[in-house]
């Protein structure tokens, strides 16, 4: 019984060699065809959920909408979302205080350092809400999601752990780590 | 020999796509006359290097030849010779159209209109710079003077897009840090549909434009009026419109001179009403357009960059009533 099957593997043998040389690679290829799904429209309850904001009594720190653990936490691993975000960056004059994340009459938004937490909720709140100290609301100008967007580009932008997302890279010239080389730690900050 | 009806139907069909507002075969200016006769050119030219090829072919197909060896060696010499002369003339003759062409449509003109045309993810910004009092700034719709030729110059703010009138001019392409530019001129009064030509992004297919040459009074008359700020509100539903669209994003990417609202992100609002079209070439401009527009313009033109603001009802009718007077 035990020779008759070595003798079989070695009668397939030379189709296991093309399974392996050729189709496996061939499938793992085709892997790379997948278009990621870009969610352009928050159905309105959606949309309308994703401002319930739970913040600590002091403003720091807090829990996301449930909605959002409901989609999948979509917003910093979509690099879709992460792009969207990076557009808004710019709409919304974002480079006036902070440049390119290296700050200027803002705070940086690579150092490291975050004055009310790293977390998406808190940026979420933070660019909803506006800050003392110059930051301002924004809650008339954009549109909740719009807001989620551009939290995560900020998290992304200063964080110190790595991701698979990242947003499209700029035409004109970098001033800092492009985005894709992130997390800040690990890429020469000038 | 049977014609066969339905194919010959077909055919005919296709002549239809000939005419109309968006054809290089009808050309409507001296720009797009130069190409249309190059093209013509060449098809006449290449039509009949195809036929002399099939003649020869069946010809040489049918007749046995009872040459010598050395008779058919010399035969197929000046075969051979012959048909390289041939090639070498005719690409010669036609390069040499085509360089011509290319200098006549790329010839600047005297004492042209200057128009500055912007394309973006899914839209063109056009640009009066002002002879005489503030710029003009409009979207999706370029008036000029018929007779006149026209200057555009030609940027790009996100990725590579292309302009491209069939009935006026060529393409060219628009990108990103760099000035491109394009004269033309229409010869008639007319509408003439253009649409980007460079794949640009998700909605690329919905990114036409109109071209509507007008007689040179009727135009000086459209630029004044354009140049106007915004009316006042008729009534109170339209100044509660206003209100609302100054109060909410609206207002953060749209410009409505006369208004609080400043935003230069999307399209400039302050006479909306007096284009033909809305979201580049999709919607007729309605009220109920515009308000199905507002309400969910991710529906219409998915991946756009105006996101779905959330409105009341009252809200929507008020805002899509206020852009309705915008003429």
């Amino acid at each position: 019984m035990n020779g008759c099957r070595r003798g079989m593997d070695r009668v397939g043998g030379w189709k296991d060699s093309v399974v392996g040389a050729v189709v496996l690679p061939a499938l793992v290829l085709l892997g790379g065809c997948r278009l990621e799904d870009r969610e352009t429209r928050p159905d309105p309850p959606v949309a309308q959920a994703l401002g319930q904001v739970a913040l600590m009594p002091n403003g720091i720190g807090g829990s996301p909408p449930e909605v959002y653990a409901a989609l999948g936490r979509p917003y910093r691993d979509s690099a879709f979302h992460l792009s969207q975000g990076k557009r808004l960056y710019e709409w919304f004059g974002c480079q006036a205080c902070h440049a390119d994340g290296q700050g200027g009459s803002g705070p940086s938004l690579i150092d490291g350092w975050w004055n009310y937490g790293p977390d998406l909720p808190t940026l979420y709140t933070t660019i909803h809400d506006g800050r003392p100290g110059g930051m301002p609301a924004f809650r008339d100008r954009m549109t909740r999601d719009q807001i989620w967007q551009l939290a995560a580009y900020v998290q992304a932008m200063g964080a110190y752990t790595g991701s698979l997302a990242a947003p499209g890279r700029s035409d004109r010239p970098q001033t800092r780590p492009a985005e894709n080389r992130l997390p800040a730690a690990s890429a020469p900050l000038r | 020999m049977r014609i066969r009806p339905l194919p010959s139907l077909a055919l005919l069909l296709l002549c239809g796509g000939c005419a109309g507002w968006q054809s290089a075969l009808d050309p409507q200016g001296p720009s797009a006359q130069a190409l249309g006769q190059l093209l013509h050119g060449f098809v006449l030219v290449l039509a009949a290097i195809w036929l002399a090829v099939l003649v020869v072919l069946a010809v040489a197909l049918r007749r046995r030849s009872r040459a010598t060896p050395q008779a058919a060696d010399r035969h197929a010499g000046i075969a051979v010779g012959t048909a390289c002369v041939a090639t070498v003339l005719v690409i010669t003759g036609l390069t040499l159209a085509s360089y011509v062409t290319t200098r006549v449509i790329s010839a600047g003109a005297e004492a042209p209109l200057v128009v500055r045309v912007r394309a973006l993810q899914w839209w063109w910004e056009v640009t009066y710079p002002g002879e005489a009092g503030p710029d003009v700034v409009t979207a999706n719709e370029i008036r000029i003077p018929a007779g006149r030729p026209v200057r555009i110059e030609l940027s790009a703010a996100d990725v590579i897009h292309s302009f491209w009138v069939p009935n006026l001019a060529g393409k060219q392409d628009l990108i990103p840090g760099r000035d491109n530019v394009l004269t033309l001129t229409a010869r008639q009064p007319g509408q003439y549909r253009g649409q980007c030509a460079e794949f640009c992004g998700m909605q690329h297919a919905h990114m036409a434009f109109m071209v509507i040459a007008e007689p040179p009074e009727a135009f000086a008359a459209w630029r004044a009026a354009q140049q106007a700020d915004s009316a006042a509100p008729a009534g109170a539903e339209e100044a509660f419109g206003r209100r609302v669209f100054e109060q909410k994003p609206c207002g953060a990417c749209h410009t409505v001179r006369g208004t609080e609202a400043k935003g230069t992100n999307g399209p400039d609002l302050t006479h909306l009403a007096s284009r033909a079209t809305l979201a580049a070439g999709m919607l007729p401009m309605t009220r109920g357009a515009l308000a199905a527009w507002i309400a969910d313009p991710q529906t219409i033109k998915p991946g756009n960059n105006m996101p779905m603001v959330p409105l009341t009802p009252a809200e929507l009718q008020a805002v899509s009533a206020w852009l309705a007077t915008l003429r």
